[in-house]
């Protein structure tokens, strides 16, 4: 039994405990507590000085006041005064107070802090051990300030005592969570680290929570770690559940410490040294393996323990999703789980199984379990189990299986929690399109959508499937044919009206010679809802009669009557009332051919990413990750996962940008235009000035490359001007396709005869871009400016850029000008946003010599950090904030996109101001191995000069 | 861990440890959304809940929900364990824990947790080792402190067999 009595404890404090509970109502309570915190106040402020006992019992109070939820204004003083306290328990109840009502009163921390330096300094392992423990659980930065530095001391220190080193460490994980600025391991990384060797469990258990958190931030300089971890590991693993004495939890061996491990190793790739992966394999092997033995104990706290190890376990084989074997064995395990009685490790599994769906090892065999999972979405009694299900549906699907998952998913949608019928609807969307085979069923499934959850079909799907039809020829009969009949309904959801408006006004005509759905009927079906309809549905459905005028010119009259009538051309709502009028006019005066002109069929819409998916990205969940997974492969035009050429880098690159949206997720998908901020072009010295050394039969052939730099980090703006000639540019990039706007302009006021552009990519360029365009007027007069379009698409890494040669005649004389394009492999970035932890682990992985580079380059101007940051988003890279721990270095990370391959890049600039501006541009690391990655930094360096 | 809550049947937070740096209004904010989410939620359901971008783990143990939240790669199942050991170490400081110990000694639950978890992270896992430690203090103290469930007084003595799992077999 505890060393505890019967006593008479703080007798003051249970009565008062006691009055409290006894208080009938809210306002009993209020006027319980003011007596008391009058009183309280009158004892702090009397003139007779209070014992240590009392001010304990005060404080006491005072703190379990504010734990009902009171504000407590005074008593810090008091409890302060107790820190200094020889009594243990005065001491105690100081601390628990400063905890828990921490106040940033300056003068108080500075005695707060004094404080806890003494009990650091007692050598006084009780002490030290409270003092740690507040210094833990308040964690200010003020307090990392005064103490970031004497703790790692004492964890390493040879003669602290056991209890003080897990306290300090886990009080240094704290402050390194808040300051890591503060907390600089430097000397001690090495023997802390070793910790994990300590011989007792507990300190193992402090310091390993501590070395995770340092190694996702440092992970070069704790690598150490990971051989060691590996054989504590097979230690504990292969011990006998007695072996560890009290560390064993229902016959489990250390199973908070397994956990940990496991974890820590997820922050690593696999161990490079042999005998260390052959180790840790048969550890994972040893723990799948127990998973099949018999328990040894019916208590649910067995099963627990041991299957917290082994999902921990089939995390970092998904981790390193390198051992097939290992994965499918997971995969197995977790299919069993499915059935399992436990409700908890049904949803367990099924999240587990939604992270193994998207590695190409063992997607085949998740797929084993559909049924499985259909059964779970159907009959799980707990909504977020039925979640977790519907997630692992959406990332297991794929070509072979896409119909039956929408089938059920729909279904599931009549009756799904209103919470998540949203998501549920955008997941639909995405597997309808990203899986038609036939685009009539991709249009049955939305408007089924419509039709089931209408009022949570966004209007990025309603839009999406419009564009579809619009430029499908294939689809559009049929969803004319298909959206009169879903009209039919008594009741249908406005979206339905407005994708029905939208439809029948551009192709009824295509359903027009079945008698049943004759114009006047399409026209009378959908003004029969017109009044049920809000005013934008309304609007869209006016211009879907003006364009049945044009249609069916036999229902021009039944519409202009319906325009002409007041409800339409006096409608208060201005947007109607403006289109009921111009409709009507439109009609009566234009001629056929005009009216058809005007009314003509909306023109394809432009290929891009799918609004749908953009708006799946910015909503947070677990199954985010597989949309961009699923995003990815659709890049590709294959089937999940079938991508064999895929770097997995880029894939899991790709994954990270489900917890933050990317930038480059907004509804265009249009890149944002690079900033401003490059010194604009100026006709100076810097450029060749081809009108004077151009002499009528003197071309100047040489290419001029002074603009092209500029343009490394931006895509709009002046890339060449003189005397005579001015050329512009407009350029925007899309995944791995471009389109650059070059406009001519003539600055004399003589026309420029022959005047041709011809783009040319030299040597092997050639088979890595594709840049068409074509031929300019020739004749471009004085004063004009003329305009030419190229359509880049980047089909594989490149170092050379096009040349432009423009050649025309200016009074008499020839003119001969080459450009460098500015088209870089930067431009086709895409932008990836990624946490600290990701960064660094994949930093991390790509440690091959080819796969990495790093430049040292001096910066000509001050380094503005504003300046710089434009610049490296200029750059295409997304700059990602609060991931190097040091907050001069910058980091960048981005995909670059090109037919045949995705390579993501990181990106560290370091900034050595000190060193008059010399930059270090540490590795840019690649997924693959990418040889052209040292001139994009080619590109870097002259840049930063520019700075 | 980020945060750990401990409620009874009726809503009324007995203890509360904050791992991260909140206002005190956010604070109360967030109690309240999680006690009514859980106290929602149906005997059988599953121990575990997505909720914001974290992961909401609670158990109900005769008239106290212990309810923990940890992050998106935090093992859910261990979480769990760090509920039961917990329960177990009041139970054997307590002799045999209930609801009015906790909010009559409320700075020893703190106590035991603080031996046990620290900054969010288990620190010693050993029931013996933890116990040694708050014992140690005790032996530090002049005055012991008042058990409840061992006197006379109107006191509901919490129904363990409520819960199966609160185990008391364990902590002999």
């Amino acid at each position: 039994m505890p060393a505890v009595s019967k006593g008479d404890g703080m007798r003051g404090l249970a009565v008062f405990i006691s009055d409290i509970r006894n208080c009938k109502s809210k306002e009993a309570e209020i006027k319980r507590i003011n007596k008391e915190l009058a009183n309280i106040r009158s004892k702090f402020k009397g003139d007779k000085a209070l014992d240590g006992y009392s001010k304990k019992k005060y404080v006491c109070k005072l703190l379990f006041i504010f734990l009902l939820g009171h504000d407590i204004d005074f008593g810090h003083m008091e409890a302060v005064n107790l820190l200094s306290s020889n009594k243990y328990t005065e001491k105690q109840i100081g601390y628990l107070f400063i905890s828990v009502l921490v106040n940033s009163n300056s003068e108080l921390i500075r005695l707060i802090n004094n404080a806890i330096k003494n009990d650091l300094s007692s050598r006084n392992p009780t002490f030290m051990c409270l003092a740690l423990h507040c210094i833990a659980n308040v964690g200010s930065r003020e307090m990392a300030e005064a103490f970031a530095s004497e703790i790692p001391r004492i964890l390493v220190a040879g003669d602290t005592m056991d209890s003080v080193k897990q306290s300090a460490a886990l009080c240094l994980l704290r402050l390194y969570k808040t300051s890591p600025d503060l907390v600089l391991m430097g000397e001690w990384t090495s023997r802390v680290v070793h910790l994990l060797n300590d011989q007792h469990m507990g300190v193992v258990t402090a310091a390993i929570s501590l070395i995770t958190c340092l190694s996702q931030k440092n992970p070069d300089e704790f690598k150490t770690c990971v051989s060691l971890a590996v054989s504590r590991l097979s230690r504990i693993v292969s011990s006998a559940s007695t072996d560890l004495q009290d560390y064993t939890y229902y016959f489990v061996p250390a199973p908070w410490l397994s956990c940990k491990l496991l974890r820590l190793l997820q922050c690593y790739p696999p161990p490079e040294d042999g005998a260390v992966k052959g180790r840790l394999v048969e550890c994972l092997e040893t723990i799948l393996n127990k998973a099949q033995e018999p328990p040894k104990s019916k208590k649910v706290q067995h099963s627990n323990a041991k299957n917290a190890i082994l999902f921990e376990a089939i995390s970092l084989i998904i981790h390193y999703d390198s051992e097939p074997n290992l994965l499918v064995r997971a995969c197995n395990q977790l299919g069993q789980f499915l059935q399992h009685r436990e409700t908890n490790l049904r949803y367990l599994a099924l999240e587990s199984m939604c992270t193994l769906a998207s590695s190409e090892f063992s997607h085949e065999a998740v797929k084993t379990h559909i049924e499985t999972v259909i059964n779970a979405l159907k009959t799980e009694r707990d909504v977020s189990v039925r979640q977790r299900a519907a997630d692992l549906l959406y990332a297991m699907c794929d070509r072979s299986n896409a119909k039956q998952i929408v089938a059920e998913m729909l279904s599931y949608l009549e009756t799904a929690d209103y919470s998540i019928r949203e998501e549920m609807v955008l997941k639909v969307a995405i597997l309808a399109e990203k899986y038609a085979v036939d685009y009539s069923w991709y249009v049955d499934t939305i408007l089924n959508l419509i039709r089931i959850a209408g009022d949570y079909v966004s209007e990025e799907v309603w839009y999406r499937v419009i564009q579809i039809v619009i430029n499908r020829d294939d689809v559009q009969g049929y969803a004319a044919k298909t959206v009169f009949e879903a009209l039919q309904a008594p009741a249908c959801h406005e979206n339905m009206v407005k994708v029905g408006g939208y439809i029948l006004g551009e192709f009824g005509n295509l359903i027009a010679g079945d008698p049943r759905s004759s114009p006047l009927v399409q026209f009378n079906l959908l003004h029969s809802k017109f009044h049920l309809c809000s005013v934008p549905t309304r609007a869209l459905l006016l211009s879907a009669y003006i364009k049945f005028i044009n249609l069916f010119p036999e229902t021009k009259a039944t519409i202009q009557e319906v325009l002409r009538c007041d409800s339409q051309i006096r409608n208060s709502d201005v947007e109607l009332q403006q289109r009921a009028v111009e409709y009507l006019k439109l009609s009566s005066i234009a001629s056929t051919d005009v009216l058809a002109t005007v009314l003509e069929e909306m023109p394809p819409f432009p290929e891009r990413e799918s609004s749908i998916l953009a708006k799946l990205k910015k909503k947070k969940g677990p199954g985010a990750v597989s949309v961009t997974e699923l995003e990815d492969s659709k890049r590709e035009g294959g089937e999940l996962n079938g991508g064999g050429d895929r770097g997995q880098d880029t894939a899991t690159m790709a994954a990270s940008n489900a917890s933050t949206p990317s930038p480059s997720a907004d509804l265009l998908g249009i890149r944002s235009t690079a900033p401003l901020g490059a010194a604009p072009a100026s006709a100076g010295s810097l450029l060749v000035d081809v009108f004077s050394e151009a002499g009528p039969t003197a071309p100047s052939a040489a290419v001029n490359d002074d603009g092209f730099l500029r343009f490394v980090c931006k895509n709009n703006g002046v890339l060449f001007e003189n005397q005579l000639l001015q050329i512009g540019i407009k350029s925007e990039y899309r995944q791995n396709l471009g389109r650059m706007y070059l406009f001519y302009g003539n600055k004399t006021s003589v026309q420029f005869a022959s005047f041709t552009t011809t783009v040319s990519c030299p040597g092997e360029l050639q088979s890595q871009l594709n840049v068409q365009t074509k031929p300019v007027e020739p004749l471009v007069e004085g004063g004009a400016q003329i305009q030419q379009v190229l359509n880049i698409e980047c089909l594989t890494d490149f170092s050379d850029a096009p040349l432009l040669n423009i050649k025309f005649r200016y009074g008499g004389a020839l003119q001969n000008l080459t450009l460098k394009l500015p088209v870089t492999i930067n431009k086709f970035f895409q932008p990836t946003e990624m946490t600290s932890h990701d960064f660094f682990q994949r930093w991390k992985q790509l440690s091959q010599p080819q796969q990495e580079a790093q430049k040292i380059f001096k910066a000509n101007n001050s380094m503005d950090t504003e300046v710089l940051k434009a610049k490296l988003l200029g750059l295409g890279t997304a700059l990602l904030d609060n991931v190097d721990p040091n907050p001069e270095n910058y980091v960048c990370a981005g995909v670059i996109q090109t037919k045949s391959q995705q390579v993501g890049c990181l990106l560290r600039l370091e900034p050595n101001a000190q060193a008059q501006v010399q930059h270090t541009d540490s590795p840019e690391r690649v997924s693959h191995n990418y040889s052209s990655i040292p001139n994009f930094l080619h590109y870097l360096s002259p840049y930063s000069v520019n700075i | 861990m980020q945060f750990m809550l401990l409620f009874s049947r009726q809503g009324k937070l007995r203890l509360q440890k904050w791992y991260v740096p909140l206002s005190d209004k956010e604070r109360k904010k967030i109690s309240r959304d999680l006690v009514q989410t859980i106290l929602a939620r149906k005997p059988k359901m599953c121990s575990f809940l997505e909720w914001r971008d974290l992961k909401i783990v609670y158990k109900r143990y005769a008239s106290l929900y212990f309810c923990c939240a940890v992050e998106d790669q935090d093992n859910e199942l261990i979480t769990l364990e760090i509920i039961h050991r917990y329960v177990e170490l009041l139970d054997k400081y307590f002799g045999s824990v209930c609801e009015l110990d906790i909010i009559f000694n409320f700075e020893k639950a703190y106590f035991i947790l603080d031996e046990f978890l620290l900054g969010g992270e288990a620190q010693e896992t050993s029931k013996k080792n933890v116990l040694k430690a708050i014992e140690q203090a005790d032996l530090l103290q002049e005055v012991r402190i008042f058990l409840y469930h061992q006197v006379a007084e109107p006191i509901r003595e919490i129904d363990c067999q409520l819960d199966s799992s609160w185990s008391r077999a364990a902590t002999k």
